[in-house]
């Protein structure tokens, strides 16, 4: 750790790739974080002349599709660099060291970089029973997290787990799986939402921290707004037959083929805040709706259990699984005609000497009244 | 002869009930709200069209949303004035008529249970206003409409840029994301369309059974009243 740090720059040139390949890497990732042209110099700036920064990467319950999406980054860079060289420090899935070793510098980064590393979590911490259900090297993955958070700079919790706890918090999340948020506090905590979330989203964010020495602008949910503040929906290029009605049946219609809007289909665009409309997967090549298929929400909490995937409203809780608000509201309709149709019926049974009564007044009451 | 003794031995005795902003905030709460729950429903579960047309030449959808956003806010403000006419209004209009934090009104709202419901024949009088358990019905029809309020702008605040959708942004967050939200703003929309079924059949049969006038009402503002039983007669004389 005491050898000279060399700068991302620096480490760029080290593996081959040339100025002009920098450049433009630079130019992408000051355009992911939506900043003016005029900022690419200060990013390239940055990226020169700054020493890396350092991360521990934490795993805990997870299915990795975070790093994996990670590394499909659009530009080699981001692989090479960001992920090749800040996550040496500690990473369970692609660091050097095992056993002790590998513990040994978990613990060496934590003190020599106090209050400057971040710590990027991912996968939910398991809090029932002591939270046996993950334990590494002899210990919980809560008593990592809170040991890896407390001195770092940042806490970034990459993906849905770490953010609200994905699948293995849906009903009725036996192991108690739990969300970062809810268990540092303290520290700026930074959900980068989704399923896994898009490569260069989480390249961007680490940019950004780099680039700034900040910590992005967040909404309320704590995700970074330049990524997180517009809708699927907003940004989805099916928008136009939305608002002209036009949706698909089934995927097999004529509809689907003419490339209508997929909200009948279930799709969750409108409720989920993500950038896929507009940075799109794998080198920009395609997105779920592109591709003929719904949004399934991946990137909001919960979306597990809002289900199904393939219909736009939820099920109704407690009802079997094909009921929804609308056939609950319904039934509930007919029981109050038949009562309201009841009660008209008792009533004029019940009632009839009042009606009966008031009927027969004018006649046999007008004498008292003169 | 006298007119009225054709309709009952007693006297009955009129009584200036429902102001005018109450019966002009009824009739555009009622209105707003049909409007607001079928295209809401619309929206939620949008019919199918097989067509062949392009998207540009067709709108259909984006009008049924803007219909809809724009009786939400005829709804938001209305209720924003009756609010405000529950402090400036008579005492039928009062807000305290429906919040039941007395005894009395506790009790009063069992007997129109024991009335209304099964249907045991009173020697009482119904209120003149609302009844005890009428009021708190309203009570809660009001705690709906907040939750419509809340629900509908949190989610409208995402896509709008006015002051007043902005004042929304911190909803979504509170139940964990726009999923929830929309799922809540869609169950109580039930919740109206119950009460409207429920709402008028209870107005006819009140007509029927009592024959004030609960009707009209709401039209004209008058209900009827047998004298000497109407309550506060004497300060109303005046
Ligand atoms: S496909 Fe989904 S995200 Fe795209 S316009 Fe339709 S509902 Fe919105
Ligand atoms: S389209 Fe929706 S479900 Fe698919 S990746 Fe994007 S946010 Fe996730």
């Amino acid at each position: 750790m005491s050898k000279k740090q060399k700068t991302y720059y620096e480490m760029a040139m080290e593996k081959g790739y040339s100025r002009r390949d920098f450049m433009k890497f630079s130019a992408m990732m000051a355009a992911l974080l939506g900043l003016e042209s005029s900022s690419i110099g200060q990013v390239a700036k940055a990226l020169e002349t700054k020493t890396r920064i350092p991360v521990i990467w934490l795993h805990g319950q997870e299915c990795t599709c975070c790093s994996e999406s990670f590394i499909r980054s659009s530009h080699p860079l981001v692989a090479d660099i960001l992920l090749d060289k800040i996550s040496l420090d500690y990473t369970e899935t692609l660091m050097a060291p095992a056993g002790h070793q590998a513990e040994k510098s978990l613990q060496d980064t934590i003190t020599n970089y106090k209050g400057k590393y971040v710590l990027a979590v991912e996968g939910s911490i398991p809090v029932n029973n002591n939270g046996i259900y993950c334990c590494i090297g002899g210990k919980t993955f809560e008593q990592i997290v809170e040991e890896a958070a407390k001195d770092a700079y940042a806490v970034l919790a990459w993906g849905n787990c770490a953010s609200a706890g994905c699948v293995q918090a849906a009903k009725p999340n036996p192991t108690g799986a739990t969300p970062i948020y809810k268990m540092i506090s303290g520290k700026p905590i930074i959900n980068v939402q989704g399923c896994p979330p898009i490569a260069e989203v989480m390249a961007g964010v680490l940019v950004h921290i780099l680039t700034f020495g900040s910590i992005p602008e967040l909404d309320r949910l704590r995700r970074p707004k330049a990524f997180y503040s517009r809708r699927v929906h907003d940004t989805c290029y099916r928008r136009p037959n939305f608002d002209a009605g036009l949706f698909v049946q089934s995927f097999d219609d004529e509809n689907a083929k003419r490339g209508f809007c997929l909200y009948k289909m279930g799709c969750k665009g409108p409720v989920t805040y993500n950038a896929c409309g507009v940075m799109e997967w794998n080198n920009g090549t395609s997105f779920p709706i592109k591709s003929g298929h719904p949004c399934i929400g991946c990137s909001e909490a919960g979306f597990w259990d809002n289900g199904p995937f393939y219909r736009h409203l939820s099920d109704f809780p407690g009802f079997g699984i094909e009921s929804t608000a609308d056939k609950v509201g319904l039934g509930l309709g007919i029981v109050t005609g038949v009562g309201l149709t009841a009660h008209a019926i008792t009533t004029n049974v019940r009632k009839r000497k009042l009606i009966q009564k008031d009927k027969r007044q004018p006649k046999t009451e007008k004498s008292n009244e003169s | 002869m006298d007119p009225t003794t054709l309709v009952s031995k007693d006297r009955l005795y009129p009584v200036y009930v429902w102001q005018l902003p109450v019966r002009f905030y009824h009739w555009i709460n009622a209105l707003s709200i049909v409007v607001l729950a079928i295209t809401g429903y619309v929206i939620g579960d949008p019919p199918a069209i097989q067509s062949a047309t392009e998207a540009a030449f067709s709108y259909w959808f984006g009008t049924i949303r803007i219909i809809h956003f724009i009786a939400a806010y005829v709804f938001f403000f209305n209720f924003i004035i009756r609010i405000y006419w529950g402090f400036a209004g008579n005492r039928f209009a009062d807000w305290r008529n429906f919040i039941p934090y007395t005894k009395k009104h506790w009790s009063d709202m069992w007997d129109v249970v024991k009335v209304d419901i099964f249907q045991v024949v009173s020697k009482e009088n119904p209120r003149l206003g609302h009844n005890a358990l009428a009021s708190f019905t309203y009570f809660l029809t009001f705690l709906a409409f907040l939750v419509q309020v809340l629900t509908g702008f949190g989610l409208y605040s995402a896509m709008s840029a006015s002051w007043l959708a902005s004042l929304f942004t911190w909803v979504p967050p509170l139940f964990g994301g726009d999923l929830t939200l929309r799922y809540i703003h869609h169950l109580f929309m039930w919740f109206f369309i119950l009460f409207a079924v429920v709402h008028v059949y209870l107005v006819f049969y009140h007509d029927y059974i009592e024959r004030n006038g609960v009707t009209s009402s709401m039209i004209g503002g008058w209900k009827f009243q047998e004298e000497g039983k109407v309550e506060g007669e004497k300060e109303l004389e005046k």
